[in-house]
């Protein structure tokens, strides 16, 4: 069964100059396991995706359109107080900077402790046992001495690894990372990566991987979805969206990711810039920029088509069926 | 920790030192206090008389080292006014005025921070926006003001609560109380609510704008994205990261209630130190004024140096700073 599936979620916020939509019509599915890469560049939608799904958007914002279904259960109706009992242990999620994820005033185990007592119902003792089996688990040295020491006294690279402890120990299906490495050394960053894939492998929980770094979607991840203005404009397996992608802004992106080799003597460039939520033009959003617009483009929106294992919202992909 | 503890006596020290020093210094200022001891048609030997028994003869060294020396040992001399110890007077008016501050302060407290926490956590409602304006009525009114008021209201019109005095009290040692009988209770109502007023809705606001900065952060996001309760993620995530810097402030605020507490003893003929700084000023009495000026920076020292331990306390991060500069 599929774990988790947005259709046609759509966010909007209220405001002084009418109602704008921070996502729109976005759908996507995730099943067990999996991990699921999300690229686009910033502002297009990906945080507030994530934040949707776990049932956090802020006020005034709310789901104005669309359904998240959890294991076969819809999720987006849900009281607050369901919801709370969801996030953590059926969804977990790592935001992007751990030095400022973590309470400054609690031990790190004070933190793992009572999110694990909160949603799985063991006595304290066991809970520390588990909380110190999960220090070890994201490679804490010496997790007995360290459980009981405070955020301030680990590096940049072990408080994620705290972050990733936590959102874990309650053992969800899924996870939502949120940028998880962007706020840290280049040097800590493949370790954090590789420690995530390590835990999806071994537990078995499944990922939305949010970045910006494509090296890390293309080792990482099984799929990617590619967000621009607020929708998902393409969706595919790693290899084909990265070696063959079938929407103009995936292809701008990929092209400017510099690669190993023959250098080119500069990376190309997307001209423009992404319209803001409350500026986007009828047509695709992308029509603006795009090399190959067409009159359609300017006029009419296309839709996501295909599969979830590959698809694309691109007027051009339609007209010529590849 | 403990070198910590070691520097912050020493230069507590030094405070107390240079406070005495200004305190001694206005004796010099006051003109020869010996004219205002003696009848106008004393003999010189009558006031040389006087004045050697004041110690007045001495070189100005001299005196403030024995000012300094018995200060230490708690004989702050003998009142101008009436030739009684200073210490003994300040000992009868110091349980009225400790009683006061101590009312009004955990009164500013215990109202302050569940208000803080409320117009924190439900900004938005009727109740929170309310209590924001009162409060900001409570922080520009003079607090000779409020207390004028409140006589008018709670003594004047509704006759409920005396207006002046401590009513009854009873020795405890040298320790007298107002805690034990009605009316002694009854007098401490109005003028410990006029001493906390400022200081109460200054806690409200801090309470409120430190706890709304609390809750904007990503610990607390992170702590909801983990499905922990409203009431751990208010009352142990927000609540303690929230009081850490109130501490420091209602600390500094309660030597000011000390200080504030001369208005409201006058406004309430309250028997404490305030009014007795008052008289000593109105008689030029300058032992009293100067030992009251010595007593009241004691007392801000002391309560200085135990926030900051506090803090210490608290703060996790400060505690393992102030280890690790202690090796
Ligand atoms: N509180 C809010 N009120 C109104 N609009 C918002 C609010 N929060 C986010 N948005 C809008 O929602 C859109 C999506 O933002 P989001 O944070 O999801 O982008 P992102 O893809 O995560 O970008 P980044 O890579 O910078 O993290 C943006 O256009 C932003 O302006
Ligand atoms: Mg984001």
């Amino acid at each position: 069964m599929t774990l988790l599936s947005v259709e046609n979620l759509t966010v909007a916020f209220p405001g002084r100059r009418g109602t704008v939509n921070a996502i729109e019509d976005v759908s996507l599915s995730i099943e067990p396991g999996e991990i699921l890469g999300m690229v686009g560049e910033s502002g297009a939608g990906k945080s507030m995706t994530g934040a949707a799904i776990i049932g956090l958007i802020e006020p005034p914002g709310h789901i104005a359109k669309g359904r998240i279904v959890l294991e076969g259960e819809r999720i987006d109706t849900k009281s607050p107080e369901q919801m709370r009992r969801i996030r953590g242990r059926r969804i977990g999620a790592i935001f992007q900077d751990p030095l400022t994820s973590l309470n400054p005033v609690l031990t790190v185990g004070d933190q793992l402790i009572e999110t694990i007592q909160t949603h799985l119902k063991l006595p304290r003792a066991e809970a520390r046992e588990r909380a110190i089996d999960w220090l070890r688990r994201v490679g804490i040295p010496a997790p007995e001495a360290r459980i009981d020491t405070y955020p301030h006294q680990y590096s940049g690279g072990m408080r994620q690894r705290v972050v990733i402890a936590l959102a874990l120990c309650a053992e969800p299906r899924l996870v939502i990372a949120d940028e998880p490495t962007t706020a840290l050394d280049v040097s800590v960053q493949a370790q954090i990566i590789a420690l995530l894939r390590r835990l999806a492998r071994e537990t078995g929980v499944a990922v939305v991987l949010v970045t910006h770094d494509m090296g890390v979607i293309a080792e990482t991840a099984d799929r990617v979805a590619v967000m621009y203005a607020g929708r998902i404009v393409e969706v595919g397996a790693v290899a084909d969206v990265l070696n063959a992608p079938n929407h103009p802004y995936t292809e701008g992106l990929m092209a400017s990711i510099p690669r190993i080799g023959p250098r080119p003597e500069i990376l190309p460039q997307i001209e423009g810039a992404m319209p803001r939520p409350h500026a986007r033009p009828p047509g695709c959003a992308f029509a603006p920029r795009c090399p190959n617009r067409m009159d359609v483009c300017s006029e009419q929106r296309p839709e996501l088509e295909g599969s979830a294992a590959a698809a694309v919202a691109c007027h051009l992909k339609a007209e010529v069926p590849a | 920790m403990l070198g910590f503890l070691i520097r912050r006596i020493i230069q507590s020290i030094f405070v107390m030192l240079a406070v005495a020093l200004i305190a001694f210094m206005m004796f010099r200022f006051m003109g020869d206090p010996v004219n205002s001891m003696v009848s106008e048609n004393a003999t010189t030997e009558e006031r040389d008389e006087v004045r050697e028994r004041l110690g007045l003869d001495q070189p100005i060294w001299v005196q403030y080292g024995r000012y300094v020396a018995r200060a230490a040992q708690g004989d702050f001399g003998l009142s101008w006014r009436n030739a009684r110890p200073v210490s003994t007077l300040l000992a009868e008016r110091f349980p009225a005025t400790a009683e006061l501050v101590l009312v009004a302060a955990g009164l500013s407290l215990l109202i302050g921070i569940p208000l803080g926490i409320f117009t924190a956590l439900r900004p938005h409602s009727f109740l929170a926006q309310s209590l924001q304006f009162l409060s900001l009525i409570g922080i520009s009114l003079p607090t000779f003001v409020t207390g004028i008021l409140l006589i008018l209201v709670f003594s004047v019109w509704l006759g409920w609560l005396p207006s002046f005095g401590r009513g009854e009290v009873v020795d405890i040692g040298w320790w007298s109380t107002g805690f034990l009988t009605l009316s002694g209770l009854k007098a401490l109502i109005l003028p410990s609510v006029m001493l906390c007023l400022f200081q109460l809705t200054l806690i409200m606001r801090l309470v409120r704008s430190e706890m709304m900065e609390v809750l904007r952060t990503d610990y607390i996001k992170f702590a909801r994205a983990r499905g922990l309760t409203n009431r751990s993620i208010h009352f142990r995530h927000a609540l303690k990261n929230t009081l850490i810097p109130v501490i420091t402030i209602f600390g500094l605020q309660l030597g000011g209630l000390i200080a504030f507490a001369i208005i409201t003893e006058t406004v309430f003929q309250w028997p404490g130190m305030g009014a007795l700084f008052i008289q000593a000023v109105s008689f030029g009495d300058v032992p009293v004024m100067a030992s009251y000026l010595v007593l009241v920076s004691l007392i801000f020292v002391i309560i200085n140096t135990s926030v900051d331990l506090l803090y210490a306390v608290l703060d996790p991060r400060l505690r393992v700073d102030g280890a690790r500069a202690s090796h």
